[in-house]
């Protein structure tokens, strides 16, 4: 076994993200995708510490807590308006919210 | 003269106020607003007249009101006061405000109330302006002006299905000859530089050059001049072959039918070809034409007039056989009893139209003389004044009427023999449509229903005080004229001023000849008074007995009207419908529209292919999104 170095926290957060896009794409219970989403946020965040940790950049390891802070915020705000669709549809089943369509 | 200003102002001031109190209900002020400002342009023209015309040699007066244009194009608002306009002003102010003042009476249950009397002072406003006015320019506004007011008129019962179809038809013959009025402005204004009426005659009496030059098509620029004036006459007027809006202007209220009808908008033709009558006389092949048609117009409307069930449009087919008379005298170059003619009917047929517009209000609408008979016990005020308008429109001695047919037929007669005889028929025909009307009417049984019978009653003072003053008028303001056998002649002194006098050409038939013609028309018009008397003192089955004695085809042919309408329908109207309804469907519909659809449809076909990816369903977008970003990488590493 080698030493776990930038190469494998990269492929990590590439396959964290696929499974993320892929869930995405494919779910469809709101709260699922929008979990789905965090992941491939936090793939993102992953690679991009690592990537600033190798190179000894602090600025890109502290970019990430304000990402976090942000994620949080955007989480909550997401899960308010799931709960606020439910509440009017009954369902958060994104395959019937289509009533935005034209 | 700035009284002019105050008579011109008066009805249109009434006109705007009127027209705010339509929105109210209150039938007083309208009322009282109507009266007073035609009262007082008939008080303050009465006053004008007496003043202009008692100076020793009046001249003609011109006030300017304001210059509208700076030349090139140099046009003033402009009056002009001289014995023509004078006389018209009397005419116009004098009916107009007794037929006011009927219309009080007539139209007082009527929802319109307020909007009639806006349109009727409108209409007097404008009708002043079109005599009044110094220039063809201003002429043409009122000339328009009272177009428009008759259409709005005759389309007063806008609810009812014929008005509205009869107004639009009076409007577009009407405009055929505003057409020949509007070139007629256009040819003056390229060759004498202004729209005066005195500037253009004067540039024309004093350019020898000019008269005798053919200009266009064979005639001289008078001639040119004189012939589109009366094309626009004959539409105003109702002439061959323009007349036939007027029979069916008969669906406005009775009392405009007298005013606008009968008595002023309809003369303004003549009053037209008087007021240029130096180009008339400087083109003797135009007052031939004016001469051919207006005997034609007057015999024909005098022989569908026998025919006629309607009381009113019995009356309207007698308007335009008297305009033809008015035409006749002035096509003879007797403009001063063309005018004279005009003063008269003026009294007499409104006379007749505020009796038929009485009898109509008694009879409850009821406008055909064959459900009538028998009014005479009912309506006597009406009974007597009827009878003395018919009277003098069939030219019986004192009375208006004969003074002015003698004077034009005696002019016919030295002008042509053949056209003094069917002058002197259609007198005869004149008398007997009219007594054949008036005995149908007022004499033998009551025809009508029970309800109707009882529901007859005299009109009130406001409307029967019109028709006593009206029938004063109809039977003295002959006097005014030429008396037969004396030299006498008031009528003729006042305006010969305005009578351009190329030749001297004034009758002065011996004694013997004008016992003769005197004779001839009061013949005529005893016959056609007896051959009335005769057919239909039994009432209506007279029409039978007449149909007998003049064949009935011929019967069927002036009962259908000579079948113009008819005519006009089959050639000009359903061939223009035809092309409108080709233009319309192939052209515009197919053609323009079609270039559109389909430029629109592609638009619409891209937009709807679009749409498909527009699902709403936030997966698809996502994939979207995602192949976006991979084609995005793909080509910034490509």
């Amino acid at each position: 076994m080698s030493v776990v170095g930038f190469s494998h926290y990269f492929f990590l957060g590439l396959i964290l993200f696929s499974i993320g896009a892929l869930g995405a794409l494919t779910r469809r219970n709101g709260i699922t995708i929008f979990l789905s989403i965090e992941l491939m946020l936090n793939s993102v965040n992953l690679i991009l510490v690592s990537y600033a940790s190798t190179n000894g950049n602090l600025a890109g390891q502290i970019l990430v807590f304000f990402m976090f802070a942000i994620a949080a915020a955007e989480a909550a705000v997401g899960l308010a308006f799931f709960i606020a669709i439910y509440k009017h549809r009954r369902t958060i089943n994104i395959d019937r919210l289509t009533f935005l369509r034209w | 003269m700035t009284s002019l200003i105050a008579i011109v102002l008066l009805p249109f001031l009434g006109a705007v106020v009127n027209g705010i109190l339509s929105f109210s209900n209150s039938k007083r002020a309208v009322t009282f607003t109507a009266l007073a400002t035609t009262g007082g342009s008939l008080v303050i023209a009465l006053y004008t007249i007496w003043r202009y015309l008692t100076e020793l040699s009046p001249q003609p007066i011109e006030y300017v009101l304001y210059k509208w244009l700076e030349k090139p194009l140099e046009i003033q608002i402009s009056f002009l006061l001289d014995p023509l306009s004078a006389i018209m002003l009397f005419v116009v102010t004098f009916v107009g405000f007794f037929i006011h003042l009927y219309s009080t009476g007539y139209m007082s249950d009527d929802e319109g109330y307020g909007r009639y009397f806006a349109y009727l002072n409108l209409f007097m406003g404008m009708m002043l302006l079109l005599i009044l006015g110094s220039n063809l320019l201003v002429t043409f506004i009122g000339w328009e002006g009272v177009g428009l007011c008759s259409y709005l008129l005759i389309g007063f019962y806008y609810k009812q299905d014929e008005p509205p179809r009869a107004s639009m038809k009076a409007f577009v013959v009407n405009r055929i000859g505003d057409f020949a009025f509007l070139i007629a402005i256009f040819i003056s204004f390229a060759h004498f530089a202004t729209l005066e009426y005195r500037e253009i005659l004067n540039a024309i009496a004093t350019n020898q050059q000019l008269q005798d030059t053919v200009y266009i098509f064979g005639l001289t620029l008078p001639a040119l001049l004189a012939l589109l004036l009366f094309i626009a006459a004959t539409g105003k007027s109702a002439q061959l072959p323009l007349y036939v809006w007027l029979p069916d202007a008969m669906a406005g209220p009775t009392p405009v039918s007298a005013l606008i009808h009968a008595a002023t908008m309809v003369t303004a033709g003549v009053y037209l070809l008087t007021r240029t009558n130096l180009l008339f006389q400087l083109s003797p092949n135009i007052l031939k034409l004016v001469t051919l048609i207006s005997v034609a117009t007057a015999f024909m409307a005098a022989s569908i007039a026998i025919a006629q069930r309607d009381i009113k449009k019995v009356l309207a087919y007698s308007t335009v056989s008297q305009l033809g008379y008015m035409f006749l005298a002035a096509g003879v170059g007797a403009f001063v009893v063309s005018i004279f003619h005009l003063f008269t009917h003026a009294f007499f047929k409104a006379l007749l139209f505020l009796g038929s517009g009485s009898v109509i209000h008694a009879m409850e609408g009821e406008q055909d003389i064959y459900k009538m008979g028998g009014l005479k016990q009912h309506l006597p005020h009406t009974y007597i004044t009827f009878l003395i308008g018919t009277l003098a429109i069939a030219g019986f001695p004192p009375l208006a009427g004969f003074f002015s047919k003698d004077a034009i037929l005696a002019y016919t007669y030295d002008h042509s023999k053949a056209i003094y005889f069917i002058g002197l028929i259609t007198a005869g025909l004149t008398s007997f449509y009219m007594f054949r009307m008036f005995i149908l009417t007022f004499h033998g049984e009551f025809r009508g229903t029970e309800e109707q019978r009882k529901h007859l009653h005299e009109s009130p003072p406001s409307m029967t005080l019109p028709l006593w003053i009206l029938a004063i008028g109809s039977a003295f303001v002959g006097f005014i004229g030429k008396i037969p056998f004396t030299h006498y002649d008031l009528f003729g002194k006042i305006l010969s001023p305005v009578i351009v006098k190329l030749e001297e050409k004034a009758v002065h038939h011996d004694v013997l000849h004008e016992v003769l013609l005197i004779t001839l028309s009061v013949v005529a018009a005893l016959l056609g008074l007896v051959a009335a008397k005769v057919l239909y003192s039994q009432g209506p089955t007279g029409d039978e007995r007449l149909k007998s004695i003049i064949t009935a085809p011929l019967y069927t042919l002036l009962k259908g009207k000579y079948f113009v309408d008819e005519l006009y329908t089959f050639v000009i109207v359903t061939p223009l419908r035809t092309t409108a309804n080709i233009l319309w469907r192939f052209v515009d519909q197919l053609i323009i529209d079609g270039t559109l659809h389909l430029a629109a449809g592609i638009v619409q076909l891209i937009s709807a292919l679009g749409s498909f990816t527009t699902t709403g369903n936030l997966r698809n977008y996502m994939l979207y999104f995602v192949i976006g970003i991979i084609l995005l990488i793909a080509y910034t590493v490509g």
